[in-house]
């Protein structure tokens, strides 16, 4: 029972975690049409020449399912939820700084 | 099965026009929406929010609740009237939003038999229907110590499954997940196959576990950074000390550089969250004062007062 008590493993969706446009588009399921759209609109950003060459981090990953729940849900266009997503991640990051300061 | 006030939920008045009515879904979708929101019980709202837009967007759902009276009150034990869906004719025969399978069963048992139906035909085989199952997103909570060491949680979940008469059941289940070492806060774990199970010949769906840490009694994070405070004395302070601190890896030995003054950070390099960079911990100086509470602290004090020539508000210039 050694597998039982080591759990099952995932994969964590960090900046080393890298996908090919092709996993990222079948993990999000989507076109990678789609996903080509928000690389030329600046919301994600691949590593690696043409589109053949990209590679996405898993922080990419975590951005393209949040773009997807933002356009159904709210109905914002790309370039809304590109704004939302950056505001996002500065409200995020200065949470976190004020949590390191701020004593209970 | 308890009643919804669909209008209550909404917060808009049962004679609403269909307009207020999409405006006060927008007001509350953005307010409540799980990646914006920052509501703690933002993802229940939320699902509540849509459901009762879903009916009240609608004119024929939203008049065959109205029909249900409106003496009903939100909680109260429900049962629909026999055939009271009698005389309404719901366009498009229900719903197939993806989230459909989120909504209560009172929702279900008043619009939700299209639903119920497509699984049951996708279960005998009879209707060759096949779709992916859903991705699911979840929380698994984590301490410090364990973006050190790594570790094994086990998580449950909540699955919408069929049982043997093909009705919609929500089961619990639990997995042992491996939690690498070196994660950060707000990360997220994707285990591939672990969400719903698909329909017919769909695949399941994916897990999606996002990492939070539970708060840790001495240390503060940000991103790999870790944060603690160390209080000196004002003798380790001025003069330069050598002190123990704890870390999440154990206890080491700091040296307290000398004339420090309170709130001066000391970075410990490579000492945060493990990586291939891996992160700082920074103790910040807290200078903490003996108290003159003997005969001894006192004189003590009182020496220092007549023998040091220090004034801390010179910089006020007063």
């Amino acid at each position: 029972m050694r597998s039982e008590s080591e759990g099952i493993s995932g994969l964590l969706l960090d900046e080393r975690c890298s996908l090919t446009l092709g996993e990222l588009s079948r993990a999000c399921r989507v076109h990678a049409e789609w996903v080509i759209e928000l690389v030329e609109q600046g919301i994600i950003e691949p590593s690696g020449g043409g589109a053949r060459q990209w590679r996405f981090s898993g922080t990419c990953l975590g951005r393209v399912m949040q773009v997807q729940r933002l356009q159904r849900d709210l109905g914002v266009n790309l370039a809304g939820a590109a704004l939302a997503l950056d505001l996002l991640e500065e409200v995020r990051t200065l949470r976190r700084r004020l949590s390191v300061f701020e004593q209970e | 099965m308890q009643y919804k006030d669909y209008y209550a939920v909404m917060g808009v008045d049962k004679n609403a026009t269909q307009d207020e009515i999409k405006r006060a879904y927008r007001r509350l979708a953005r307010k409540y929406h799980p990646d914006v929101s920052k509501e703690p019980d933002a993802e229940k709202r939320f699902k509540e929010v849509g459901e009762a837009y879903e009916v009240l967007k609608d004119p024929e759902k939203r008049a065959a609740y109205d029909q249900l009276g409106a003496n009903w009150k939100a909680g109260q034990d429900f049962h629909p009237p026999p055939d009271w869906d009698a005389g309404f004719e719901f366009s498009g025969g229900g719903f197939t939003d993806a989230d459909a399978a989120g909504y209560s069963d009172f929702f279900e048992s008043l619009f939700g038999r299209g639903f119920d139906s497509a699984f049951r035909s996708a279960r005998s085989g009879a209707g060759g229907f096949h779709a992916e199952g859903q991705d699911h997103h979840a929380k698994v909570l984590i301490d410090l110590e364990d973006a050190f060491t790594g570790a094994v949680r086990g998580i449950s979940l909540q699955t919408p499954q069929l049982d043997e008469r093909g009705h919609v059941v929500t089961r619990t289940r639990t997995l042992k997940v491996r939690i690498p070492k070196g994660v950060r806060q707000g990360q997220q774990i994707r285990l591939v196959g672990q969400g719903s199970p698909g329909i017919g010949q769909g695949a399941s769906g994916d897990l999606y576990l996002e990492v939070e840490f539970k708060p840790h009694p001495l240390f503060r994070v940000d991103g790999r950074d870790l944060y603690v405070d160390l209080p000196v004395t004002p003798w380790e302070a001025a003069l330069g000390a050598k002190v123990k601190l704890p870390t999440p890896a154990g206890v080491i030995d700091l040296s307290i550089p000398t004339g420090s003054s309170g709130g001066r950070k000391l970075r410990l390099k490579g000492r945060g969250i493990p990586a291939a960079t891996p992160g700082d911990l920074y103790a910040i100086l807290q200078i903490a004062l003996p108290p003159a509470d003997s005969e001894k602290a006192n004189a003590l004090y009182r020496k220092m007062e007549q023998e040091l020539a220090f004034n801390p508000r010179a910089g006020l210039g007063v």
